[in-house]
């Protein structure tokens, strides 16, 4: 089956400004897909591009295996629910949502059906004939979100639908969202600075930096394998330990040493062959380091290392507890019955064998060379 | 410590008697002074509706600002359609819907223009379009004493010299500077992700412009129109230079009236033409005086 999106080398300038550099992504039906990066690394244009907002200055885009590179907006088959919703604010909620269809010159009979239709999925029927003003956040979005639905596109595209609601409501809404992609099988393209929403919605992630993209997979393979240390920095909460490190060869394996103030440096042994330089950068993830004793007796993966505890921060769930490595924080997701103390040195273990080195030079992931 | 902190602050809202009368005596002679101050400005107003209403013989044996002992409208009756302006005596009247004529076309045509021109530099950016509004803005400040006889030149090119349609178009022409500027800073509040989710819908400029950016406009459109007709209406320098005998606006013709009299200076008649000329300005203030104020101040439109 054709590629429902297929971006080949897009580029796009303001003037001499860079904004997307050689853009290559395609998506297949079914698919979601999220663009995720921070603030200003393009993810909104490249939104815009795609939906014929904002035109590009170099490259190609199809969708639905036809060439959408120079098509209006209204001709690509695409729906956008944005930031601010965006409703019309002098129309009525059944306006709004039947806009489209009106413009379009769909005969009334079947607007109203659609429009029944998609009002029962989202439970807003006895809002139809309300004011967008009149509406809380949270309605104003499944309403931004019907005006989509209704149109039943090939290709769904939201810009961070949900930053402008509460915490508890974003959760609920990105249930919906999920629950919405699942049932209707569509394919979905969607912005977001929050790399929680990243992962749990996607099917397949775009991470971006500055225009240009940084990795793309699935939610697994960004948090397990991310290609650089940007991506290994900004996906996951707390965030990937970044820590510099020393190594030698010895034998089939390589010594990984870990400078420790105020104490020896921690030794430990990498049994994959990985031919890395001297000098690296160990990505471990908090829930990677553990404590020894504690549920996890048997695996021969784990490697100890005696380390000063600085902080305790108890999470429910987990606790989370902050050292010193190589000069850098480095925290650690243990369970909650932890004995580790503030101030008192703690037996700590590296699962070794799911760690990521990076070159301290480029950053870029050394495993796979 | 709770009760003496209580107490400290009940204190200081019992303000003392004397405190009290002086705060009675500020109030008073601000009241005092604004009364004054509103008699100042109404007191011509008073002069030309009462001195309207009297007849000549009162008006030259009586005073001033004495309240007329007779009521009588002749002199409203005499300016609307026997007055003399030169050498014709057929009142305001007709000038009255000579300025009907040109101001509401052009009240409606410069309001409509702008308002598409706004749409377009607010939501429609296109490479320059700060220039043509940098251009559109200087325009506001052109005296128009400067642009007299480029423009006399031009109506005659164009055939339409002395006519309505003629001082229509000028005023068409020197409205959009401000009618523009009007529009465009209301629009620029409108958020642009409206018209992007409008153009992924499928709505082109013309449907989006109707649909939904007019449907907001209703603020706007009434600042822009009660400035326009004000403008258009007590214009007098394109009225005299533009108009020939038979298409000149309200405002020549008063000029005639009031200096073109022989013998006997019809005082009463020159108050009565004077107000019958600036009423439609006034009613336009009453009817959507509450809008203009509203208009002005009112910002971004809350989705």
């Amino acid at each position: 089956m054709a590629p429902i999106l297929d971006i080949k080398g897009l580029s796009k300038n303001y003037g001499s400004t860079e904004i997307l550099k050689d853009i290559n992504v395609s998506i297949e039906p079914g698919d979601f897909l999220v663009l995720v990066g921070p603030s200003g690394c393009g993810k909104s244009t490249l939104l815009n591009c795609i939906a014929g907002l904002e035109p590009i200055s170099g490259g190609t885009l199809a969708i639905g295996g036809q060439d959408m590179t120079h098509v209006s907006p209204k001709d690509r088959d695409i729906a956008m629910v944005f930031q601010s919703y965006a409703l019309y604010p002098t129309m009525t909620v059944a306006k709004n949502i039947t806009f489209g269809m009106k413009v379009r010159g769909v005969d009334k009979a079947e607007q109203a059906e659609k429009l029944q239709k998609v009002a029962a999925q989202l439970q807003i029927e006895q809002l139809l004939n309300r004011k967008p003003s009149q509406l809380s956040g949270g309605q104003r979005q499944r309403v931004a979100m019907g005006r989509a639905l209704v149109r039943d596109p090939k290709l769904f595209l939201f810009d961070e639908p949900l930053s402008n609601l509460d915490a508890k409501l974003r959760v609920e809404m990105r249930t919906e969202i999920k629950s919405l992609h699942q049932n209707l099988g569509a394919s979905m393209i969607y912005v977001t600075h929050d790399q929680i929403e990243a992962m749990t919605l996607a099917t397949k992630i775009v991470v971006m930096k500055g225009g240009v993209i940084q990795q793309v997979g699935t939610p697994a393979e960004i948090y397990s394998t991310p290609a650089n240390m940007f991506v290994a920095d900004f996906m996951g909460s707390p965030a990937m330990n970044l820590i510099p490190a020393r190594t030698r060869a010895n034998g089939s394996g390589t010594i990984v040493e870990i400078a420790q103030a105020g104490a020896d440096p921690i030794v430990l042994t990498e049994k994959r062959s990985i031919a890395l330089p001297e000098d690296v950068v160990l990505g471990v993830r908090p829930e990677d380091i553990v404590e020894t004793g504690l549920h996890n007796g048997g695996s021969n993966a784990l490697q100890k290392a005696d380390c000063m505890i600085d902080i305790v921060e108890p999470a429910g769930a987990d606790t989370f507890v902050v050292t010193q490595l190589g000069g850098k924080q480095v925290t650690a997701r243990l369970s909650a019955e932890t004995k580790a103390r503030a101030g008192e040195r703690s037996n700590l273990a590296f699962d070794l064998s799911r760690v990521s080195y990076f070159s301290p030079e480029n950053g870029l992931r050394l495993n796979e060379s | 410590m709770t009760d003496a902190s209580l107490t400290n602050t009940t204190a200081l809202y019992q303000a003392s008697p004397q405190r009290q009368l002086v705060k009675t005596v500020l109030r008073v002679l601000l009241y005092i002074l604004l009364i004054a101050f509103a008699l100042f400005y109404l007191a011509p107003l008073f002069v030309m509706v009462t001195t309207s209403l009297k007849s000549l013989e009162e008006i030259r044996t009586g005073d001033l600002i004495s309240l007329p002992r007779e009521v009588t409208f002749d002199a409203w009756a005499t300016a609307w359609s026997s007055a003399c302006t030169g050498i014709q005596c057929d009142g305001v009247k007709p000038y009255f819907w000579n300025s009907v004529l040109i101001a509401v076309p052009a009240v409606l045509l410069s309001t409509l223009i702008g308002a598409v021109n706004g749409y377009v530099v607010a939501q429609w950016r296109f490479p320059g379009a700060n220039i043509f509004f940098a251009l559109m803005l200087f325009g506001c400040f052109i005296p128009f004493q400067v642009v007299l006889l480029p423009m006399a030149r031009m109506l005659g090119l164009m055939g339409i010299a002395g006519s309505i349609p003629g001082l229509i178009f000028v005023h068409v022409i020197y409205g959009l500077g401000f009618t523009t500027l009007f529009f465009r800073n209301y629009y620029v509040t409108i958020p642009s992700e409206l018209t992007k989710a409008a153009k992924v819908d499928g709505a082109g400029f013309f449907r989006i412009f109707f649909s939904i950016f007019l449907p907001l406009s209703l603020p706007i459109i009434v600042v822009t129109v009660i400035w326009q007709f004000t403008q258009i209406w007590n214009d007098f320098l394109f009225g005299v230079s533009f108009s020939q005998a038979g298409t000149q606006p309200i405002t020549v013709a008063l000029n005639n009236i009031v200096n073109s009299t022989t013998g006997v200076k019809e005082y009463n008649v020159d108050m009565a033409a004077a107000i019958i000329a600036g009423l439609p300005t006034l009613l336009v203030y009453v009817v959507a005086g509450k809008y203009f104020i509203r208009g002005l101040t009112a910002g971004s439109v809350k989705g």
